[in-house]
């Protein structure tokens, strides 16, 4: 069986850089092969899901690299695959053949093995491997048209601001081995840390997943993100991605439990998420980047369940939002590329024109806004009992996030709606590659709703192990529904009017909180200002003290040659000289002549004579 | 053996110099290559009947000045048969690379080979002179590589390169005389020296001795302060001579912390180690900023090497917090710094021949005078995306097998010190990015003033592919595999704990 596990992880990232290396000469049969591999991996996905294996290779050092399948990993690889499967469907009429294909669809399958392996990871260096290569192809991916600057800006700022709160992994490494209890490293360890090292692991956890997952404050990349195709943004706003910080979350809620701090901070930054970022979604006149809002606010559900203890609920909200996600916006992207707009002015009528999308489309927005009967509504009434259990006022905030949800989708839903039709010169029809993976996940959107009520519930409850969950009364589902439906109603019936926001607060939700402007102002431009400084630094103050000692020398050497020099050429020339004049004047007394050689000897003894009285 | 592979390439290089300049250019061009890939192929056979826990191996003595206790002592064991693997490695690529060159291609090969024997030379030294030896030769070699066939600024920089590190060369020497001096009876042999400790509980003379030979070898590395001779040395070098230089000689200062610091004067290493600590990580910040700041490809690259030798010396600074505990981190941080020099030689490397093409093709470095590359030249691009992301630390590839060991190991001893260290990867990531996107991403614009603006930028050729290739290819190997290097160098690292601790 582990043989299938090695598989599953390891036949997308192969096919994937293959495809991706062989470039353009690949791209004719790029789709084949990456719809091929999608599919024997949601074979494995199954497989394994209900096997369960687990395998281990070794790795660092007292580190090794473990992948195994347990409840939760098991529901996930089948939620994984099979979006993939759909999306790739999709993208087959999409990405025309005119495009990358191969270096699309390698990277495509890259990125969702990368998410196959982070939910298999069971030690904390495989999880940040797999975490770090699926943000790496998401920067390839959302710059896949690298010709517009706009798009590569975008993909960088996914990249560093994911990478940014990536760090919180590196540090919980570190912590974790410091601790000296968290063993291999082995994520199941890491709740055995304990004291400072512990609140590091946990806090390093928290800022990764919330950086993945796009929690406040670091949303606005998302944002950003809808520079991609659509299919990228399908793939990566449901199954991949932003959903791996909720997964890793969902994985470590003992972790956030035992912290003490860890579960209350993750369950409010959910919450107030879903409620804020669903007022963004409010704000928006752009259909991707309303779904893209809606993406953080729902996942914003998943988090606080995380922080309430609530994985059940946290999991079939995860699972259900997948496949209402990944319809959302494989049917904007067959509007955006039939009608060239995903303005949601420009888009009215558009589901009356493109009935299997429009259809398929309500499903979806229906299931966002928690009406009745779709997964949304009762998955979130699932976690919201965790939360209730938890903390009245956590339930109260996180049910006015399902009402805002149930504001932003019917709006959408009103402009695509409107009889007022858009010309639609190309007058284009969906090929069928593209309606099944449309229906296939309409009826997900419906069918999942099972798995909130027993006996399905129990049984994922008993899949996923740990403590017995709180489970939701009637009146929960009822009042969640109703509210749904009521709010849903109203909004269709008044239309966008209803829907103007005091002046300040529309301003700052439809520019995303400005949350972008704050870290560029705040973070980046004093970065580079720094480096700026430092290089000028480097350049005027540290080389030019080289070059001074350098040109110090030199003028030392010259001194020494013009002074140095002289003076001490200048003695050995005064000694030369002395001694020159001294034998000169020695020689003077030698005359040759006897009389004169006996007055000197007179002369001579005289001062002899005195000189030896005088001693004595 | 280890004798055969240090001396082949000078004696090739002495054969080719005996021909005549009016041989044909293949030729010299070929027997370079088949040196260095006979050079590769003697040690892969090193490599395979190397025994991973078998300590110091392949040894050689013989006689030399016994009078002054100096000795022709060489060997191999993890902490150098890894970085003589990547010498032979880079050399091959650089002899790949350089298929084109025209100018003075009988001494440009023959200086490439005799810089090959001096960097072998020095890896497997065993002896302070004998290291001290290869040591300024290969500096004497690079300086007539950056002189010769450098760019405009050659000449000036070469003497810097020179200048600079030969002062430091001197630093190492007087370092080396003062181990000499307190050893009874007086020796130079490293080995010897390891066993004796000769330092152990004399602070003040042992901490100058420290003083000294970390001078000397900082400057080569090079770590903050003493790095701005490499800027210049590498913006003039020619491309292959950049790859050498950073990919191999900047490890000769990392290889001697780890192979003669450490070892030889563990108690001042211990005493002193929050220095080290503390160099590393302002290397670290201060590269990974001053990077960020440039607008020169080479330059910026140039200085990440700054960054990526700051994670070095942090690990073994944080290796010498002694008596803390954290045995297994502080294992895992030695480890990782010599895979980074590993890492950092392959990558680097690929990342110096990747400008040179660039240069090759614009005639200038600025990254402000290219835009949307990857349209006129995608192989070339993908490769260069590929060595950006490595570098970054991307996992999948070796800089991020070495870095995450480093930092998981060093945050437990040194906390603080490993919590800002962690930005360096985010700043390096920004700075790769901005680079890659300013060149290769948007809309097509080459330099206006390559000769023939519209002249083709053609896509990478087949001789530079084939050398930067299997850089970027074993970066992948490693960063997937990498435990055959690591069984390699794991019981080698715990050696250097081991007398660490003494």
């Amino acid at each position: 069986m582990s043989a299938l596990l090695w598989a599953l992880v390891a036949l997308p990232l192969t096919v994937g850089t293959l495809l991706a290396v062989a470039g353009r000469p690949a791209d004719r049969y790029a789709p084949g092969a990456a719809v091929g591999t999608a599919v024997a991996a949601l074979g494995l996905a199954v497989a394994v899901a209900f096997e369960h294996p687990r395998v281990e290779a070794p790795l660092l050092e007292g580190l090794p690299a473990g992948l195994a399948v347990d409840g939760l990993s098991g529901l996930m690889v089948v939620t994984v695959t099979a979006v993939t499967v759909a999306v790739f469907l999709f993208s087959v009429a999409d990405i025309g053949p005119g495009e990358a294909r191969a270096r699309f669809f390698g990277l495509m399958l890259l990125f969702s093995g990368a998410m196959l392996t982070t939910v298999t990871a069971t030690t904390l260096p495989v999880l940040l491997m797999a975490w770090e290569v699926m943000g790496a192809t998401s920067w390839a991916l959302i710059g896949y048209w690298w010709r517009d600057t706009e798009r590569g800006d975008a993909a960088n700022t996914a990249f560093l601001t994911t990478r940014a709160a990536d760090l919180g992994l590196y540090l919980a490494a570190g912590a974790a081995l410091a601790s000296g209890q968290a063993g291999s490293l082995a994520l199941e360890d890491l709740t055995a840390t304990t004291g400072a090292w512990s609140d590091i692991v946990t806090a390093g956890v928290i800022a990764a997943a919330f950086g993945k997952s796009a929690q406040l404050p670091f949303s606005f990349w998302l944002s950003r993100a809808m520079q991609g195709p659509s299919p990228v943004s399908a793939l990566l706003h449901s199954a991949t991605m932003v959903v791996a910080g909720a997964y890793l979350l969902l994985r470590l809620e003992p972790l956030l439990a035992q912290s003490g701090w860890g579960g209350q901070v993750v369950a409010w930054t959910g919450a107030v998420t879903a409620v804020v970022l669903g007022l963004v979604a409010v704000a928006q006149t752009d259909l991707k980047q309303l779904l893209a809002a809606s993406t953080c606010a729902q996942i914003g559900f998943m988090v606080l369940a995380a922080g309430a203890g609530a994985v059940t609920g946290g999991t079939l909200q995860l699972i259900a939002h997948a496949a209402v996600k990944s319809l959302a916006f494989l049917v904007a992207g067959a509007w955006l590329t039939a009608l060239g707009t995903k303005a949601l002015p420009a888009l009215r009528g558009a589901a009356r024109r493109h009935r299997t999308a429009g259809i398929t489309f309500t499903v979806a927005a229906l299931a966002l806004a928690g009406v009745p009967p779709f997964a949304l509504w009762a998955a979130k009434d699932v976690l919201l009992a965790g939360a209730l259990e938890d903390n009245a006022a956590l339930y109260t905030v996180g049910l006015a996030g399902a009402v805002i949800s149930a504001v932003y989708s019917a709006k959408a839903l009103w402009f695509v709606w409107q009889p007022v039709a858009v010309p639609d010169e190309r007058e284009q029809r969906l090929p069928y590659a593209a309606r099944l993976p449309l229906a296939a996940l309409a009826v997900a959107c419906a069918a999942l709703t099972v798995t909130s009520f027993p006996p399905v519930r129990d049984a994922v409850e008993r899949v996923l192990g740990g403590e017995a969950q709180p489970s939701p009364y009637v009146w929960e589902f009822a009042l969640s529904g109703a509210l749904a439906v009521a709010v849903s109603a109203v909004v269709w019936i008044r239309g966008p009017r209803l829907l103007a926001l005091p002046g300040p607060i529309s301003v700052l939700a439809s520019g995303w909180l400005r949350l972008e402007t704050a870290a560029r102002t705040l973070l980046v431009t004093p970065v580079l200002r720094l480096a700026d400084a430092l290089a000028a630094f480097d350049d005027r103050v540290l080389d030019r003290a080289v070059e001074g000692t350098a040109r110090g020398s030199v003028r030392l050497a010259r001194w020494t040659n013009a002074q140095a020099e002289r003076l001490v050429d200048g003695t050995v020339e005064g000694v030369a000289g002395g001694a020159r004049a001294l034998g000169r004047w020695a020689r003077r007394p030698q005359t040759g002549q006897l009389h004169q050689y006996l007055a000197q000897a007179v002369a001579a003894f005289t001062v002899l004579a005195v000189v030896l009285v005088l001693v004595r | 053996m280890l004798t055969a592979i240090v001396l082949l390439p000078t004696a090739m290089a002495a054969l080719l110099l005996c021909l005549p300049r009016s041989t044909p250019r293949t030729l010299f061009l070929t027997a370079w290559v088949v040196t260095t890939a006979a050079e590769l192929v003697l040690t892969v056979i090193v490599w395979a009947r190397y025994r991973a826990d078998g300590g110091m191996q392949y040894e050689t003595r013989a006689r030399w000045i016994p009078s002054a206790g100096i000795s022709y002592h060489v060997g191999v064991d993890g902490l150098s048969l890894p970085l003589v693997a990547v010498t032979c490695v880079l050399f091959l690529a650089c002899a790949l690379y350089a298929w084109r060159e025209t100018r003075k291609v009988r001494e440009f090969a023959a200086l490439f080979l005799f810089l090959q024997t001096t960097c072998l030379g020095l890896f497997v030294a065993l002896d302070l002179i004998l290291f001290f030896v290869f040591f300024d030769l290969s500096i004497v070699a690079m300086y007539f590589i950056i002189a010769g066939w450098g760019h405009q600024g050659a000449a000036r920089a070469a003497l810097k390169f020179f200048l600079y590190t030969f002062i430091g060369s001197l630093a190492l020497l007087l370092g080396f005389i003062g181990l000499y001096l307190a050893t009874d009876p007086h020796t130079f042999d490293i080995v010897e020296l390891t066993r004796a400790n000769p330092l152990a509980g004399r602070s003040t003379y042992g901490a100058l001795v420290l003083l000294a030979i970390a001078v000397g070898l900082a400057v080569k590395t090079p770590t903050v302060p003493f790095h701005t001779w490499l800027p210049p040395a590498h913006t003039d070098a020619p491309a292959a001579g950049s790859a050498i230089l950073a990919g191999v000689l900047l490890k000769m200062g990392t290889y001697g912390f780890l192979r003669i610091a450490m070892p030889v004067l563990p108690g001042a290493w211990r005493d002193h180690a929050l220095v080290f600590v503390v160099v590393g990580v302002v290397s670290v910040l201060y590269g990974a900023l001053v990077a960020l700041a440039q607008n020169d490809f080479k330059r910026m690259v140039a200085y990440t090497s700054v960054n990526h030798m700051g994670y070095i010396i942090l690990a073994i600074g944080a290796a010498g917090a002694v008596g803390a505990g954290h045995e297994e981190a502080r294992r895992l941080a030695v480890t990782g710094s010599v895979f980074q020099m590993v890492s950092h030689g392959l990558l680097t490397g690929a990342l110096f021949l990747l400008s040179g093409v660039l240069y090759e093709r614009g005639r200038t470095y600025e990254m402000s005078a290219y835009s949307g590359v990857a349209g006129r030249a995608p192989v070339f691009a993908a490769m260069t995306g590929v060595a950006a992301f490595a570098s970054l630390g991307l996992p999948g590839f070796s800089g991020f097998i070495a870095e995450f060991q480093i930092l998981t190991g060093s945050l437990g001893p040194e906390p603080v010190a490993t919590g800002l260290a962690v930005l360096g990867i985010l700043l390096t990531a920004g700075l790769f990015l901005r680079a890659l996107q300013q060149v290769f991403l948007g809309p097509l614009r080459l330099p206006a003033a390559a000769p023939g603006a519209d002249r083709p930028f053609p896509d990478i050729l087949r001789h530079e592919a084939l050398a930067i290739v299997p850089l970027l290819a074993l970066g992948v190997v490693l960063g997937l595999a990498p435990r055959f290097v690591l069984d390699v160098i794991e019981p080698a690292s715990r050696a250097v704990l081991e007398l660490l601790a003494r």
